[in-house]
């Protein structure tokens, strides 16, 4: 049999029909439903008169567009108002299992699905929402489909794809202290662009990722969708196992065993071949932050802002000056001890609770700088509960930090929880994009220690002064 | 779906990277639904900070006017999966998109919605936006090819069920749902050699 990359073996598994020429019908193990982008397909299914065709594959939750507030309901948002009902009721008809507003597992869609077992290594995982390679960090097939294909899956379980091209990234080494898994991938992104994957699945291999928790995992994935890949994935390891073993929905008795052994056949195999192979020293890597309206268009944090003259061609030239005039910056200018307005720690790219933890070391004993809104918000009830346990949220509380529910929040602010036009914030999230956080708001990306040192400095600071032991 | 057969006319040049589908719908236009996804489509790019029309940006150009065709930059509508972006391009009357290179989830979503999206290199696209003030483009799906203004044709390549299904103006659900049995019997397969998947421990 001819060497197989883990992405071509889990696509593999999956092909319901040959569809010819790279176009297979692959099975769709999980299917995450939000409120955002359910609703409407779930409507247009109705409208075609048809059912959804497995409702025990089928998880629902609100996410996007509800309030992030203590005490919320689903009539706090103009959204909210408009789908979260809608989801209720077109999931209650359809007998999908919905975790709601007031379910003590609700959280983002891609933090409770591999925290509830529902996410496991070598399923394929399909949601209406870009961000679902999340779910790669477990070895598990995970990739986000528009509207259409939202109906698709939800008649047929199936989905129409052409086989990927195989990226592998290499990392060797191992991240320096205060350095997260957010700067390695930033860094990646910055070096090879927003485009440099596109058209690739890429698996994360290398020391650096062995030793990388699996939370951290989660991260590097997450940012995959903004290298240009729909998917990205680290091969299951004990870790993951680890991971996975207890958690609500995954397997036990003699079915845990038998996964077991499936999941240990889950890797690249020594002679696979890839399209493409980059390497990067993970040992090299520094904090980074984004100053610009893509996430590609990043820098170290002790740097300086590049020259837009030296960006690859006339038509990215012009893109990058056109960013650094929206975030009303100039070339060669220190990011370090620009003030800020406001700090957004969340996200599905950094909202578990090794990421609130890393938060809190900066924090501990510390207060928010004047002026500036700093958010919290845990990723799931789940997280937000075992913070509160480890006695995270009085650390943040204490600081002046809001302490709030679980949510996307001001990661796309589709939930009226807004950076207002000019203001500037520094965010954990993905996406930097033009009005992403809110019409006019100017968005720096970053890991979870130099939002937090953000937060206490009132202006982008460095945190590893700052950051102790845990 | 309405079927793509081919169209003629104008192509708008937009060289611009990395437009992500946040610029080409924003979520609060998303929001707001109705002709607000088509009028507020690329508002950033179309419109000033003070809401007023840009003249400077194509898309707002009389010469481009109902224009058919849209001649984009590298990696055309990244970032979210939001299909709003399709249906706000296909609102503003394009049907056929020329770009180096596609988000991938919005190159999907384009062809279950009559939209074609092409992928040419680079020194293409500056070719065909060079002849963009010249004159009308014509492009064919039943012979893969682009014509300029000035005669010149440029073949390109798509998937050939997802040519016939543009053509047919059938969309994916239709033909899987022809597949049914095939589905039943993977899953009847799959259970035996993968039961963990199908028998979820929590809630029973």
């Amino acid at each position: 049999m001819t060497a197989r990359t883990l992405v071509e073996k889990i696509w593999d598994e999956h092909v319901v029909a040959d569809l010819s020429g790279g176009l297979d019908l692959l099975h769709v193990d999980r299917h995450l439903v939000h409120d955002l982008s359910g609703p409407p397909s779930l409507g247009m299914l109705a409208a075609r008169g048809l059912a959804v065709r497995n409702p025990e594959l089928t998880f629902a939750m609100p996410d996007h567009t509800v309030s992030t507030a203590v005490g919320r309901t689903d009539a706090d948002t103009n959204a909210g108002r408009l789908l979260v009902p809608a989801l209720r009721e077109r999931t209650h008809a359809e007998g999908i299992r919905l975790f709601d507003l007031d379910d003590v597992e609700q959280g983002i869609v891609h933090v409770v699905g591999p925290e509830l077992g529902l996410t496991l290594p070598g399923v394929t995982v399909l949601c209406g929402d870009s961000h679902t390679c999340t779910h790669g960090g477990l070895g598990a097939l995970g990739w986000g489909i528009g509207s259409s294909d939202l109906t698709h899956v939800l008649a047929t379980q199936t989905i129409v794809q052409r086989r990927p091209k195989q990226m592998r990234v290499t990392c060797s080494g191992s991240l320096a202290a205060g350095v997260e898994p957010k700067d390695l991938v930033l860094q990646l992104i910055g070096e090879h662009g927003a485009d440099g994957a596109s058209g690739f699945a890429v698996e994360y291999a290398g020391s650096a990722i062995a030793s990388m928790p699996v939370e951290g995992r989660m991260t590097l994935c997450n940012l995959t969708m903004e290298f240009g890949a729909k998917i990205g994935i680290v091969a299951p390891d004990e870790a993951t196992f680890d991971y996975v073993a207890g958690r609500r929905y995954a397997p036990t008795g003699a079915h845990w065993d038998q996964a077991l052994a499936a999941w240990r056949e889950l890797s690249s195999d020594e002679d696979a071949a890839f399209d493409r192979e980059i390497e990067i020293d993970a040992s090299a890597v520094s904090p980074q932050i984004t100053w610009g309206t893509s996430p590609a268009h990043t820098m170290a944090l002790d740097g300086k802002i590049p020259d837009p003259g030296q960006a690859r061609d006339p038509a990215a030239r012009l893109a990058r000056s056109k960013a650094l005039e929206y975030m009303g910056l100039s070339a060669g200018e220190q990011l370090l001890g620009l003030p800020v307005q406001h700090v957004f720690i969340g996200s599905c790219a950094n909202s578990r609770l090794s990421d609130l933890q890393r938060a809190a070391q900066v924090v501990r004993g510390r207060h928010v700088a004047q002026g500036v809104r700093a958010w919290v918000v845990p990723g799931s009830q789940s997280v937000r509960r075992e913070a509160e346990a480890l006695g995270l949220d009085r650390i943040f509380t204490a600081a002046g930090f809001e302490w709030r529910e679980p949510g996307c929040s001001m990661c796309l602010a589709v939930n009226d929880e807004v950076v207002p036009a000019g203001e500037r914030c520094v965010s954990t999230s993905n996406r930097n994009f033009v009005g992403r956080q809110g019409p006019g708001a100017r968005t720096h990306l970053c890991g979870v220690a130099t939002a937090a040192a953000a937060a206490i400095e009132g202006r982008i600071a460095d945190p590893r002064p700052l950051a102790r032991v845990a | 779906m309405e079927r793509f057969t081919s169209v003629q006319g104008r192509a708008i040049p937009l060289p611009v990277p990395d437009i992500d589908t946040d610029v080409i719908t924003p979520i609060k236009r998303v929001m707001q639904g109705g002709d607000a996804l088509t009028r507020y489509a690329f508002e950033s790019l179309r419109y000033t900070p003070d809401g007023a029309l840009n003249p400077d940006c194509p898309l707002n150009q009389e010469v481009y006017r109902d224009a058919p065709i849209l001649l984009a930059g590298a990696n055309f509508a990244c970032g979210s999966s939001r299909e709003t972006a399709v249906w706000a391009v296909r609102g503003l009357g394009i049907r056929c998109i020329i770009a180096p290179s596609f988000g991938d989830i919005f190159f999907d979503s384009c062809f279950e919605n009559g939209l074609l999206p092409v992928a040419l290199p680079q020194i293409e696209l500056d070719a065909l936006a060079d002849e963009a003030a010249a004159g009308e483009f014509s492009v064919d799906l039943e012979r893969c090819e682009v014509t300029t203004p000035s005669g010149r044709t440029i073949a390109f390549a798509v998937h050939p069920l997802q040519r016939e299904a543009l053509l047919a103006g059938r969309d994916s659900i239709e033909l899987t749902l022809a597949r049914e049995p095939e589905i039943s019997e993977f899953q009847r397969r799959d259970r035996e050699l993968r039961p963990w998947v199908y028998e979820l421990a929590g809630d029973t």
